[in-house]
């Protein structure tokens, strides 16, 4: 298995593919049926902003072990436009297409961490974790 | 020139079709032939061949070569078989051709290339066109049955009708999913409408958005929109999301939804059979007299 892949991220479809395959990952590491559907959904909302607002770009999953603790890293690459205000898109009801404004605010809640570089004009990207918890 | 070029080819196609064949082989673990045995495979090529020399012949015969690329399109083969046999055969021949020939200078290469490129160009151009206009064929026959699918809407009861969502929603889908609704709700006077996304694998928030339009847009032709099957996972991550779905009802069931949607139209589910202790009930009501 290789510990990194990518998905280009072009069309809409691509988003399904992307959150797919995540979710299959995630399922393979040992994540419940909970927990994927968070990973799908955090995979969803960060495609459809690479597919709304860049063009194009791509996302890239990683199986992360640290400290004998096993993780599934996204990483959300993209060359668009950029993001001017980070701290204004991070709010909740903030949106530039007219819809919920909950997309990157509600990532962060649905993720473990969540890490966010944009420069304007440059790109942006987005990387985020989630733990597998284990039952002690 | 073009005619000599033609003569060495089909004097010597035996030694031609022996080196193709060869090259062939080299190609065959890259990626086509998988799952195909080496008999058909060998028969194939044979085939095939002889379609390209036959071509040549004849300066193009289109019938035997339509009948063969249906062939390997039925049978599922892929289309690098047929470009890379070109290929193939391009650089066999025009190599074959330079061997026999002793006068060699740039004019008589570029003739050489240009005679054999207009041998193999409609020969590719006429293989891939079919196999092409079978894919879109196909694709849009599936367009047409996915639209079909993709929002139905059952009116079960007086005022009452479903709406049962399957699979992924995109925007294309949102936008049949609102008009189907409306349309539903205003032809069969539905009071109450059911939307089903138990089939729906990933709630975000842009399938969210179109939901609460959608049934933002049934409240305003009067009517009213109850959201079922939302499963325990779904609900999480709705509300991790911080998605308000207050403004109408939701149920975690088609079942819980459509009872309250009885309720709603003033109507509940009555047994027609009443229930078998009421009779013992009522032969002790007796007994104690």
């Amino acid at each position: 298995m290789d510990p990194t892949f990518c998905v280009t991220i072009e069309q809409e479809w691509d988003i399904v593919k992307a959150r797919q395959l995540g979710r299959d990952r995630a399922r393979d590491i040992g994540f419940g049926t909970v927990d994927q559907a968070r990973i799908a959904t955090a995979i969803s909302e960060l495609a459809r902003n690479i597919y709304l607002y860049a063009g194009s770009g791509k996302i890239c999953f990683e199986v992360v072990e640290e400290m004998g603790q096993n993780g599934l890293g996204v990483r959300s690459l993209d060359t668009g436009p950029g993001i001017k205000n980070i701290s204004q898109v991070m709010e909740d009801g903030y949106s530039t297409s007219g819809g919920l404004g909950a997309g990157l605010p509600g990532v962060k809640r649905l993720v473990d961490q969540f890490d966010i570089q944009s420069e304007e004009g440059q790109g942006t990207e987005i990387r985020v974790m989630k733990w597998l918890r284990k039952l002690r | 020139m073009d005619r000599e070029f033609r003569k060495i080819v089909l004097d010597n196609s035996d030694v031609i079709v022996q080196k193709w064949i060869d090259e062939i082989d080299i190609l065959k673990g890259f990626n086509y032939t998988d799952s195909v045995s080496d008999e058909l495979l060998e028969s194939t090529n044979r085939e095939f061949v002889n379609i390209i020399f036959s071509s040549i012949k004849h300066e193009g015969d289109t019938k035997q070569l339509k009948e063969f690329s249906e062939k390997l399109i039925n049978l599922g083969w892929k289309v690098s078989y047929i470009t890379d046999g070109l290929q193939v055969f391009r650089r066999v021949t025009i190599n074959f051709i330079l061997q026999q020939s002793d006068k060699i200078d740039t004019s008589y290469i570029s003739d050489l290339q240009q005679s054999v490129d207009e041998w193999v160009e409609p020969l590719i151009r006429q293989l891939v066109n079919e196999y092409s206009g079978n894919w879109e064929n196909i694709l849009s026959l599936q367009r047409v049955a996915l639209q079909e699918l993709s929002a139905p809407l059952i009116p079960v009861m007086d005022n009452i009708t479903v709406m049962p969502l399957v699979g992924t929603i995109d925007t294309e889908r949102a936008k049949l999913i609102m008009e189907n609704l409306l349309e539903g709700v205003m032809k069969h006077n539905s009071e109450v409408v059911l939307i089903d996304i138990t089939g729906v694998p990933v709630v975000d928030t842009m399938v969210a958005h179109h939901i609460i339009q959608a049934a933002e847009a049934v409240r305003l032709v009067g009517a009213t929109c109850i959201l079922v099957g939302i499963r325990p996972e779904i609900a999480q991550t709705i509300v991790n999301l911080g998605i308000d779905l207050s403004k109408f009802p939701t149920k975690s069931s088609l079942r819980k939804g459509f009872i309250k949607a009885l309720e709603m139209t003033n109507r509940k589910i009555v047994d027609t059979k009443p229930p078998n202790n009421a009779v013992e009930q009522m032969i002790d009501s007796l007994g104690g007299e």
